[in-house]
């Protein structure tokens, strides 16, 4: 800024500092005169020049509001094409896979090791997400949501099963969902006779007992009588219409006494979302592989 | 160019209208679109004013700090729309007064969380966050569950919001208190709770005991709306293009 400080000033007005050669303000206090130093040229050449990359900003990028929206830019950027590029990117490269796995049925998809992998993998992440929250994240369960991990399965453990099950969901807002109720036995059976049955439920998975009971002889005529239509002979469970089996040792609400009697009197009724409009049909199909996969799988 | 800048500040007339042509271009270009901010909400079908349930869920929601971890904005960036849905759509917080998009995720996203899970779980998960989710450092919120929700002044909020501008009718505000225990009560005729708030609000248990709400019920029913009521298939990423004429969606006062 030497053009503006020193020797060239005509304005009779402007003292100049005779040491540095820059203007004063002209204003004192007691002697002391406070020097009006420019700002430094390399600031205002950066200042000026981001005012013209904000004028080239707002002609290559939508800007400006207008009467009937705002101002496009020069190439019609928008943050929704940018998403679409960069999905299409992925997809792009999960391509050979994809589309095979588009085309192939569960069947032929598990006999393809390479889409088969694809499949597992790409079902791992949106188990993750989406699932683990309930069954774990390692499929593994916990009281009132099933293990996926073994082979007892309330509808049934094949793929189509299980796909149609992620679909619908269990007492979900899907109208297709699976909605067995058991009755709330509390309101039908007398407390000593839910008790009985609970007996009888219990020993179910050891076998007829050497010396029954008269507890379990009374538990095994209500079992006959109330719960068999549903759970089948021998507490065999009926997956059509996602009665669990009894006579294992897995007990998706626990396995105590006073969680079967509390099972009986006032019932279950576990809730799965439906995930029809959730997720893309690829990831309900994928994360059913997974799923069958984990160990259970029919 | 400093030189003849000195002329404007030795001259007060001249500094006062540079200074104020200099304010009103700053204020216009920063007033003007928040008269237009109509046209930017994207004109879908299925958005509705929240419940009373719900409106008192989300005082709980805003009460209890939930938007200092959990975000509600899903962006338009590839990995957020993989993991949490659909971006989230300016329409979706519209009757929001005040909006909770919030702007840290110390727990995740929440703005599509509606229907994820089951009530069941959002009560477990409320009540001790670990208990379904090991590695969760979320605070216990199990006292909700114990409090009844504060019900007689739900209709004085909502005329607040109707002031405001959400569209509630006479009609809801007048219900606010009966729709609020009505949607706890799975057995009871809604047939008025939905002819005010649509089909999909349906009443069910969230938890408590029917009918008689408490704030973790409130909660829930609010967590499970949320993000659920866009139909996409009326969305229109280019709609300001396509239907210039047909785009001020119906925020006018019934």
């Amino acid at each position: 800024m030497s053009k503006k400080t020193k020797g060239n000033n005509s304005d009779p007005n402007v003292e100049v500092d005779p040491i540095s050669g820059t203007e004063t303000t002209g204003h004192d206090w007691d002697g002391l005169k406070e020097l009006d130093t420019p700002a430094p040229r390399w600031w205002l050449t950066v200042w000026m020049i981001t005012i013209v990359f904000a004028i080239g900003y707002w002609v290559v990028y939508p800007a400006w509001p207008s009467i009937s929206g705002h101002t496009r830019g020069l190439f019609g950027w928008t943050q929704y094409t940018k998403l679409k590029a960069e999905q299409k990117e992925i997809t792009d490269r999960q391509g050979a896979y994809l589309a095979r796995f588009h085309s192939e049925s569960f069947d032929q998809v598990r006999a393809d090791p390479a889409v088969y992998e694809f499949a597992r993998a790409g079902g791992a992440v949106v188990f993750k997400e989406n699932c683990a929250a309930c069954h774990g994240s390692g499929g593994e369960g916990r009281k009132g949501y099933p293990n996926l991990n073994d082979d007892d399965w309330l509808f049934g453990g094949k793929v189509d099963t299980i796909y149609h099950t992620i679909q619908v969901g269990s007492r979900s807002t899907d109208p297709d969902t699976h909605t067995t109720q058991m009755p709330k036995f509390g309101a039908i059976l007398k407390r000593d006779e839910i008790q009985d049955v609970a007996t009888y439920v219990l020993q179910l998975s050891h076998g007829t007992p050497a010396n029954p009971g008269a507890s379990w002889v009374r538990g095994q005529a209500l079992f006959a009588t109330n719960c068999v239509s549903c759970h089948g002979e021998g507490g065999v469970g009926n997956r059509d219409l996602g009665a669990p089996r009894l006579n294992d040792a897995i007990w998706l609400y626990g396995g105590r006494r006073a969680d079967v009697v509390e099972t009986i009197t006032n019932a279950r009724a576990g809730v799965m979302p439906t995930w029809k409009h959730r997720l893309s049909d690829d990831n309900q199909r994928m994360v059913a592989l997974y799923v069958h996969s984990l160990g259970g799988g029919e | 160019m400093l030189e003849s800048h000195k002329k404007l500040e030795r001259n007060s007339i001249l500094l006062l209208i540079f200074a104020v042509v200099a304010v009103s271009i700053g204020g216009i270009v920063e007033i003007v679109p928040l008269f237009r901010m109509q046209t930017t909400i994207e004109p879908v079908k299925g958005i509705r004013p929240l419940t009373p349930l719900e409106l008192a869920g989300e005082d709980i929601y805003i009460r209890e700090g939930c938007n200092v971890c959990h975000s509600q904005q899903i962006r338009p960036l590839r990995d957020e729309v993989q993991r949490y849905g659909h971006y989230s759509l300016a329409a979706e917080s519209m009757y929001d007064h005040p909006f909770v998009w919030g702007s840290e995720r110390t727990g995740p996203d929440l703005a599509r969380v509606g229907g994820k899970y089951s009530n069941a779980w959002h009560v477990e998960h409320l009540t001790n966050p670990r208990s379904v989710v090991p590695e969760s450092i979320m605070p216990n919120y199990d006292f909700l569950a114990k409090t009844y929700l504060q019900t007689w002044d739900l209709g004085d909020r909502m005329k607040v919001l109707r002031f405001e501008g959400v569209p509630y009718t006479k009609d809801d505000i007048a219900n606010a208190q009966q729709d609020a225990a009505l949607q706890t009560l799975p057995d009871e005729d809604a047939s008025g709770l939905q002819a005010r708030y649509g089909a999909k609000v349906v009443p069910q248990a969230f938890g408590g005991i029917p009918g008689t709400p408490t704030e973790m019920d409130a909660l829930i029913a609010y967590l499970q709306q949320l993000g659920t009521q866009v139909d996409f298939t009326t969305y229109d990423p280019d709609f300001e293009l396509h239907a210039a004429a047909a785009v001020e969606p119906k925020t006018v006062i019934k």
